[in-house]
């Protein structure tokens, strides 16, 4: 189909509008799908982003941090927190490294033990945070170094459960995108039912149309005209109404979790705005490809 | 105009015409009559490209139809004013519309075609009826406006399907005016009837050929009509 074929078949064209009878209930039936199938396909969007997003800030920001552990006898904790110290300022590719103070150990364990628990009588280990830097440090090398020179620590770069979750984050932006795809095939299947009842319907216009001279590029444009107009305005409106649903959603929050934060992000608010086009699309190659087939049908 | 060689035209069960050759020159005045059931109808079809012969050639201003492809079907048929036995029209739209119909499809500027489509009305008897829906109309109206529809392109061949099936004498004698008039002005006209006091009426007017299909043939009708 030509670049020329696709304009003729979009221009306005009052007079061959009104060759095809007004179709009131089935008009409807388009636009509210339509209207539906966009609300659905912001959210799967959003969705998809903000795990994108998610899965993202999980890999980088646990693979920046790592934690060196050491449990020791008591006497030793002091001079096994220094040497270890010493050796991760040597080690190439760590940018920051730390001994968290008592104070800080207390916070990180409140929400167990509760804010009143002596620590200085129980066997509370030493942690040391180790901001990572670029590039990344060789974290085999630095456990062999370790286990030779501070015999009580324990490095934990954090994979163990970094892994599963950037892997739960990827499937999950997956999902998304397998949804707006089906969301996008729904679409057109839907948009060909319609076009297919609304050809049949006007078998008799289409006969009379031929009869006369039209041409199959005339009748299928009134047809073809209508169908993507609607899905136009139809999903316009679910966009618009979906927007306004991501917009109503809490904003991302430390208490919240990974469950909030689902919108969208800066320039990700003008995605959706390509739904509606997307929307016309589909349903333009749908019209087209119906009235062509019913088309050929009749002599 | 239409030549028609050899042709024959089978349905999935058996051969309804049989080694039919015919040829419509221009200004030629033909009817085409026969017993019901005898496929004057199906030859009608034929040379209007709406059936494929199954067997010979149908020639249509010099191009075999069996090699147009959709859209120069399209064309051919702006070429060819078609009165159907049924008249079918397009019932939503006004009957000034539905006459102005081929115009509208062919994308003629109907504005400039004003004057044109009141005349014809005019000529047709239907100018009180402009704005009257397809269903609103007589028996006799609707044929006229077919014919109206059928001309309004001024079309070099007009054919017509039983025009007089369903409408009284008077009118009868109405529309074959219409169609003599047609044929003074130069068109092929093609008309298939079984009324054979149609045809003796239209003989002391104009020179007309009388095409009688009889077991699957066509024959030239004798004087005895």
């Amino acid at each position: 189909m030509s670049k020329g074929t696709i304009r003729a078949l979009l221009m306005a064209d009052k007079q061959a509008d009104r060759v095809v009878p007004p179709s009131g209930f089935t008009a409807q039936l388009t636009l509210f799908v339509s209207g539906a199938m966009a609300f659905l396909a912001v959210f799967a969007l959003a969705l998809s982003l903000a795990s994108g997003r998610l899965a993202d800030r999980w890999a980088s920001e646990l693979a920046q941090a790592a934690t060196l552990r050491i449990n020791a006898p008591a006497d030793q904790v002091a001079a096994q927190t220094q040497a270890a110290l010493s050796i991760l300022k040597q080690t190439p590719g760590v940018a920051e490294a730390r001994a968290l103070s008592r104070e800080e150990q207390a916070a990180l364990l409140a929400p167990w033990l509760g804010p009143d628990v002596p620590l200085d009588t129980l066997p509370v280990p030493q942690l040391i945070e180790i901001v990572g830097g670029e590039p990344a440090y060789d974290a085999q090398g630095l456990r062999l170094r370790l286990v030779a020179e501070v015999p009580g620590a324990v490095l934990d770069d954090h994979r163990r459960w970094r892994e599963p979750l950037v892997d739960a984050a990827n499937s999950l932006r997956r999902l998304a995108l397998v949804s707006i795809l089906l969301i996008g095939g729904a679409t057109a299947a839907m948009i060909t039912l319609a076009a297919n009842a609304a050809l049949a319907a006007n078998a008799q216009v289409i006969e009379v149309l031929r009869l006369v001279g039209a041409r199959d590029r005339y009748i299928a444009g009134a047809f073809v005209r209508r169908f993507t107009l609607r899905a136009l305005i139809g999903s316009a409106v679910g966009v618009v109404l979906g927007m306004g649903g991501v917009l109503l959603l809490p904003e991302a929050s430390d208490e919240g979790g990974f469950l909030t934060g689902l919108g969208f992000r800066g320039a990700g608010w003008l995605l959706p705005l390509l739904i509606p086009v997307l929307g016309a699309v589909v349903a333009f190659a749908a019209t087209w490809n119906a009235a062509r087939r019913r088309l050929k049908e009749l002599a | 105009m239409i030549e028609l060689e050899n042709v024959g035209y089978s349905y999935g069960g058996g051969e309804l015409l049989d080694d039919i050759s015919v040829e419509l020159s221009p200004g030629s005045f033909h009817f085409l009559t026969g017993p019901s059931g005898s496929g004057k109808t199906t030859l009608l079809k034929l040379c209007y490209g709406a059936l494929l012969a199954t067997s010979g050639q149908v020639r249509a201003f010099g191009e075999d139809m069996r090699r147009l492809d959709r859209d120069q079907m399209a064309l051919f048929r702006r070429r060819i004013g078609v009165v159907h036995q049924d008249c079918r029209f397009l019932d939503h739209l006004p009957l000034a519309e539905n006459i102005a119909l081929p115009l509208t499809v062919s994308g003629h500027d109907l504005e400039g075609e004003q004057e044109n489509l009141r005349e014809l009305m005019a000529w047709v008897g239907l100018s009180k009826r402009a704005e009257a829906l397809p269903p609103e109309l007589s028996g006799g109206e609707r044929q006229r406006a077919a014919l109206a529809r059928a001309v309004i392109m001024s079309p070099d061949v007009v054919v017509a399907d039983e025009p007089t099936g369903n409408v009284d004498w008077e009118m009868s004698q109405r529309l074959l005016q219409l169609l003599v008039e047609l044929n003074r002005m130069g068109k092929t006209v093609l008309i298939a009837t079984h009324d054979l006091s149609l045809i003796r009426a239209a003989k002391s007017q104009v020179q007309a050929r009388v095409l009688r299909i009889s077991n699957k043939r066509l024959q030239l009708a004798g004087a005895d009509l």
